[in-house]
């Protein structure tokens, strides 16, 4: 049986590739997401069995479990599941563009450079009332900036009659211990009460969450990843390297841009609202490879309900597991990240 | 190189430490509270208990020396550092040395409620020393061996864990997290005299360590093979070389936090002016690093005037360009990585 079923459609004017198998896998995934939240939104200091959260959700539940799902969990959970999403939709593309298993955006100094900017957004539009002067609105915006920042100066500082991988990676070590410097400058210079509060964010934690946030970042990750989705055919070619792509007709440093700048900016809305959860963009993308190979197509959307479950288990445990003290669900990614990193470093032949 | 032969390599040596001794009494004299330096010369000889006389006395006195110190030795734990891993962008910041032991003294003054300065000192070597072991372990597994690629990822990686780990434990904890703010960011402000005494003496015996191991170093730095070919016990010399290392970093970050790359970037420095010889390289590197360390932390208490900004974020800032620069280059000539 062929691995793949093509459908045309319209005289063959749209056509598509069909994969079965990713969509059985994508298929099981999408459920065990969707218990997680369940699980999840009913575990905590009060526990709601999961069928009455799903009657809350079905909008039949009781009015006190209503109050504490849509008010207090929803949207820490929903904040979790599209932080993860963006993130491991970010690390799939800047891997498959960078074509190094190690590329992530917390390791090429992206969530650096969107954490200085909201760190120096937090600090200058904040007045004696502890509370800010312009909207919260414009926080995805800045983080965004940071990122994209970031993003250029190591893209820039790494190219040398192109862009090695290797000088990508250890350039964006650089940017990143800079951008942590800076981040302990602004904290420092800011208001003291602020630097607690951005403590927390920097460790990467969606405690902080709410609805208005979520109205914020829910469009901006749906809309850059369907982009993403999208645009994947054209990633498919650039994993393929520079060459063979420029001769497949691509315009390689247009297309280029475009996945950079669609990665900057789920890092970004991910970082504006979650800070700097670790290791997520790493590990999800090759976790998805194992399940369903590297076609971009089935790879974003797996990779990406891998993400929503690394970030959605990372935040139960933190709040549960040293209950009542709240670990950060950042903490618990770098747990897991650093070594995965390690083991990919290793497997991977350096040279 | 810019010194070429014996005596060139003296008076470089000699105008080191006169600069070294210039910049301590800068530090000295220069600061938010107005003093002079008749002033400082005043309080000296003849303390008379005035404002100014304590200021001098209680906080630029220590503040200056403390800087020498931490300057001198993340400098040299950097030369030993990128000659034993044969990695230029080697220090114990990047290498995640740093990392370590700024967890270990987080953890121990949270949990275990450590106030002492003795113990700070020994808790800080320990942990640099527990993660320098888990980078090198790691490093020297996995399919090509100890390349330097490989080196700095995983210090990379056990930097980011470590970090991470930090402020996990200071997230939960606020009063701790205020106390250790400003230690996390690398400062040499507001330590008394005795935390530096504490520390000193792993110091001294770390530099020691180092001159002593100087020329064997030069040895190991012609390669691996060589050195063995040469009858040098290189497993020895690399233990003891660790070591030097562990001692040096770890008691730079019990006195002033994670300072990063001065480890870096002064050993480039001082090469580039008195060469490869690690009998010569090793004490001018340590003096490279006192002056860049007491300057940046003059330099820090001016930008923002009355407020200081923390040393570690100075030396990030003039540091980084310089990491770029030898990123770019390349390790060695070796093109492909």
């Amino acid at each position: 049986m062929k691995k793949y079923k093509s459908l045309r459609l319209y005289n063959e004017k749209v056509s598509f590739l069909l994969y079965p198998r990713a969509g059985m896998i994508f298929a099981i995934m999408a459920v065990l997401t969707l218990s997680i939240i369940v699980a999840s939104t009913g575990i905590g200091e009060m526990y709601i069995a999961p069928i009455q959260v799903l009657q809350v959700f079905l909008g039949q539940g009781s009015d006190l479990d209503t109050l504490v799902i849509t008010d207090l969990r929803l949207p820490r959970i929903l904040t979790a599941l599209f932080v993860g999403m963006s993130l491991a939709v970010a690390g799939a593309i800047l891997q498959g563009m960078i074509r190094n298993p190690l590329a992530s955006p917390d390791i090429i100094g992206l969530t650096g450079g969107a954490s200085v900017a909201v760190v120096t957004f937090l600090t200058i539009f904040s007045d004696e009332n502890y509370s800010l002067t312009v909207s919260i609105n414009w926080m995805p915006v800045a983080a965004f900036t940071g990122a994209a920042v970031a993003a250029i100066m190591v893209y820039v500082l790494s190219w040398k009659k192109g862009v090695s991988t290797i000088r990508l990676v250890l350039i964006g070590i650089g940017i990143t211990a800079l951008m942590k410097a800076l981040t302990t400058f602004m904290i420092l210079v800011g208001p003291i009460y602020r630097a607690s509060q951005v403590n927390l964010w920097i460790t990467g934690s969606v405690s902080a969450a709410s609805w208005q946030n979520v109205l914020i970042l829910a469009p901006w990750s749906l809309a850059f990843i369907f982009f993403a989705f999208i645009y994947s055919r054209n990633i498919n070619v650039q994993e393929l390297g520079e060459e063979v792509a420029v001769g497949l007709g691509s315009n390689v440093q247009k297309q280029r841009m475009v996945m950079l700048a669609i990665s900057t900016a789920l890092v970004g809305c991910a970082v504006a609202f979650a800070g700097g959860i670790g290791f997520v963009g790493l590990m999800a993308p090759h976790m998805a490879r194992r399940l369903v190979g590297s076609n971009f197509g089935a790879l974003l959307p797996i990779s990406a309900l891998i993400g929503a479950i690394l970030v959605l288990v990372s935040d139960l445990i933190g709040r549960t597991l040293f209950s009542p003290l709240e670990i950060p669900a950042g903490v618990f990614t770098a747990c897991i990240g650093a070594p995965y990193f390690i083991y990919l470093l290793l497997k991977t032949k350096t040279s | 190189m810019l010194l070429k032969t014996t005596k060139q390599k003296w008076l470089g040596m000699i105008a080191g430490i006169l600069l070294t001794v210039a910049a301590i009494c800068m530090s000295i004299v220069y600061g938010y509270t107005n003093t002079t330096w008749s002033m400082a010369m005043d309080s000296f000889i003849h303390f008379n208990g005035s404002n100014e006389h304590i200021v001098l006395q209680t906080v630029r006195l220590p503040r200056a020396l403390i800087a020498a110190t931490v300057g001198a030795s993340l400098a040299i734990a950097g030369v030993i550092m990128q000659t034993l891993t044969k990695n230029p962008l080697a220090s114990p910041d990047i290498l995640g040395i740093n990392a370590g032991a700024g967890f270990a003294i987080v953890l121990f003054v949270t949990f275990f409620g450590m106030s002492d300065l003795q113990h700070f000192t020994v808790v800080s070597i320990a942990g640099a020393a527990i993660s320098a072991l888990c980078v090198y372990v790691i490093s020297m597994n996995g399919r090509d061996g100890l390349t330097p690629m490989k080196i700095t990822l995983a210090g990379a990686a056990m930097a980011a864990l470590f970090s991470s780990l930090t402020q996990g434990i200071l997230v939960t904890n606020e009063a701790a997290f205020e106390q250790v703010l400003f230690w996390l960011a690398g400062s040499v402000a507001g330590r008394k005299m005795e935390i530096l005494t504490s520390v000193l003496p792993y110091i001294i015996i770390g530099i020691v360590l180092s001159m002593m191991f100087s020329s064997k170093m030069n040895v190991l730095a012609t390669g691996e093979d060589v050195a063995k070919g040469l009858g040098l016990k290189t497993g020895r010399l690399k233990l003891i070389m660790g070591l030097t290392v562990i001692l040096l970093a770890g008691g730079a970050v019990a006195i002033a936090g994670p300072i990063g790359f001065i480890g870096m970037v002064i050993p480039h420095i001082a090469r580039y002016c008195i060469g490869n010889d690690h009998r010569w390289l090793i004490p001018f590197s340590g003096l490279l690093g006192s002056i860049v360390l007491i300057a940046a932390d003059i330099l820090s208490r001016y930008i923002l005037m009355p407020r200081e900004i923390p040393v570690g974020v100075m030396t990030a800032i003039i540091g980084t360009p310089l990491f770029i620069y030898i990123a770019r280059k390349g390790f060695g000539g070796n093109e492909k990585i």
